[in-house]
């Protein structure tokens, strides 16, 4: 008897949580599911389709693709990305693992610095592009004058074709320092101090103690910010957008997926095309993510 | 430096080593003060250049100082687009998302970590696949939902997909995940519906991972440049950024004017970071670490 009711409690408390687990979970479910869901699955069946100005669309097959696979345009902005992923992303954590060695030192001014290259990070992309665009300016810029003082010519930096690509880079790296910067001394400072001094009664030098402790257990950390920071780099599109005009000659060398996506998208409205190039851009992400899941364990280290 | 030769009694060895260990500090000092140049110059540039007259900024050699710090630059910006609209426009969409996103994720990223439900694991892998899809992919039918119920320039157009987020209910389940489960069993004795539970035992200590997610939400609501330039292509509804891209796009050689529109909508965002950077360092932390 005492059992059966007990049984019944226990029932009753169960059947409670799922009123609540529903409460708590459908605005947060619904919401993902009309904002997200629905339109992925809207976005992958319009990449079969040819929209025309005012939405009326025939099923094409796979004619967006194809189209999509000998579109000139289309293969210079994925060479474009795939440039700016390759430097912006290793050059980026380079520096960053750099300063947060740096700053996990006792050293006098620390919080300082931290906060000033964390500047960057809480800035608008729209704005950082602004100021870069003037100090690139070939006649009146900083840079260039800096240059000149060293007896150098600048460049026409992003008016050129040859350099346009290369200077958005050079603003991206810089942008991406701080937010990393701050993730890897996470990580750095989740190693016991115990490691080095072990290290140091072994008789280790800095740079020993760098690749043999720091290097493998900062690996994890290692390994979040590059999983994050390819997957945001195969989305640049601000940079590019506001500092690279239009009209400038120097667009096609530059332009990256996201924003020939936009182009299309919302330019010239080509929406079912758009579509493609998106469902592309997702296919080449989650190729690069699967392929770093698969390798991590070649050289990330768990324990 | 000066207390290497402070201690002058050391024996010989131990002074060769802290002229070492002072060495190696200039050393890291002199790399460090380079990359705050390299990281603060645009940004004093940019706010010596908003003073500046056109004319004082196309000087070469370049004039370091304005002649006078009048406010001129800005006032042109301001009489050519309004910045108060855009400011305001930002804020409110920007808090609306950050708070939003703290009270659906906050429940359901409880209800996932902690209450039972059958294919609860499941419903939650879907909500995690929403985390690996490029964003560019909801945007055209995000887009059409919002012209359909007829919000396209308005501010409601700028928050309401993003108050909804994988992302912020992933992070938050962690951190509920981690709370012990003695709570609850001494909750539920005390006669502790699942409301209160929540409410008043959970919430307050689950507070580091709704700092993480608030200071992430808001700087991307703040910064987001994509989904306001294709909803509000109205100047009365335009946030700072997609401002700053049409101001560009009207004024693209008048540097002075563009720097001053450029200090505008930065300096909120700026100020907010300089008053809680240690509530910005901990949450981007936790991000990396959590995540």
């Amino acid at each position: 008897m005492r059992d059966a009711s007990a049984k019944k409690r226990l029932s009753q408390k169960k059947k409670d949580g799922y009123i609540w687990f529903v409460i708590f979970t459908l605005p947060t479910v619904g919401g993902l599911l009309i904002f997200y869901i629905i339109p992925f699955f809207q976005t992958l069946l319009n990449s079969f389709k040819t929209i025309g100005d005012f939405g009326q669309a025939n099923w094409s097959g796979l004619e967006n693709y194809r189209r999509l696979f000998s579109d000139p345009i289309m293969g210079q902005t994925l060479v474009n990305t795939l440039i700016y992923a390759v430097v912006v992303v290793p050059v980026g954590i380079c520096f960053s693992t750099l300063l947060a060695v740096l700053l996990n030192t006792k050293i006098k001014g620390r919080s300082v610095y931290r906060t000033l290259f964390f500047l960057p990070s809480v800035t608008m992309p729209a704005a950082i592009a602004m100021v870069w665009k003037w100090l690139y300016n070939s006649d009146y810029g900083l840079i260039n004058y800096l240059l000149g003082l060293l007896g150098a010519k600048g460049p026409q930096w992003l008016a050129d074709p040859h350099s346009a690509l290369a200077s958005v880079i050079i603003v991206a790296v810089w942008a991406s320092i701080g937010n990393n910067m701050i993730i890897l001394l996470a990580g750095l400072q989740g190693i016991p101090a115990s490691y080095y001094e072990a290290a140091e009664t072994d008789g280790a030098n800095a740079v020993c103690k760098f690749f043999r402790i720091t290097v493998p257990l900062l690996t994890p950390t290692l390994f979040f910010v590059l999983v994050t920071s390819l997957i945001s780099a195969f989305q640049a599109f601000d940079l590019i957008f506001m500092m690279i005009p239009n009209s400038s000659a120097a667009l096609t060398s530059a332009e990256t997926v996201v924003y020939y996506f936009y182009q299309n998208a919302f330019i010239t409205s080509d929406k079912g095309y758009a579509s493609a190039i998106a469902i592309v851009l997702f296919a080449i992400i989650m190729v690069i993510t699967a392929v770093q899941m698969k390798l991590q364990d070649k050289w990330v280290n768990y324990d | 430096m000066i207390e290497g030769g402070a201690d002058m009694k050391q024996t010989g060895t131990a002074e060769l080593r802290k002229g070492h260990k002072n060495r190696y500090k200039i050393a890291v000092h002199v790399v460090l003060i380079f990359g705050v140049l390299v990281t603060v110059v645009p940004f004093l540039w940019m706010i010596l250049t908003s003073f500046k007259t056109l004319g004082e900024s196309m000087m070469i050699p370049p004039a370091i100082l304005p002649k006078s710090f009048q406010p001129v630059n800005y006032a042109s910006a301001l009489s050519m687009l309004p910045f108060g609209i855009f400011f305001y426009n930002t804020a409110v969409s920007t808090i609306v998302i950050v708070a939003g996103q703290i009270f659906l994720c906050s429940m359901a990223g409880y209800a996932f970590a902690r209450i039972d439900f059958p294919c609860k694991n499941a419903l939650f892998l879907i909500v995690l696949s929403v985390l690996m899809v490029p964003s560019q992919i909801f945007l055209l039918p995000q887009y059409l939902i919002i012209q359909k119920l007829g919000l396209l320039n308005t501010v409601s157009a700028l928050w309401i997909p993003n108050i909804f987020s994988a992302f912020g209910t992933f992070l938050l389940r962690q951190f509920f995940a981690t709370l012990p489960k003695d709570l609850e069993e001494a909750a539920t004795l005390d006669g502790c519906g699942q409301g209160r539970i929540f409410w008043q035992i959970m919430l307050p200590l689950a507070r580091p991972g709704i700092v993480s997610l608030a200071i992430f939400t808001g700087l991307f609501a703040w910064n987001n440049l994509m989904w306001p330039l294709i909803v509000n292509t109205s100047t009365s509804k335009m946030t700072l950024s997609v401002g700053l891209a049409t101001l560009e796009g009207a004024h693209f050689t008048d540097y002075p004017v563009l720097m001053a529109g450029s200090v505008m909508a930065i300096w909120p965002m700026l100020v907010v970071f300089i008053i809680f950077q240690k509530q910005f360092v901990q949450g981007i932390a936790l991000t990396g670490t959590k995540a």
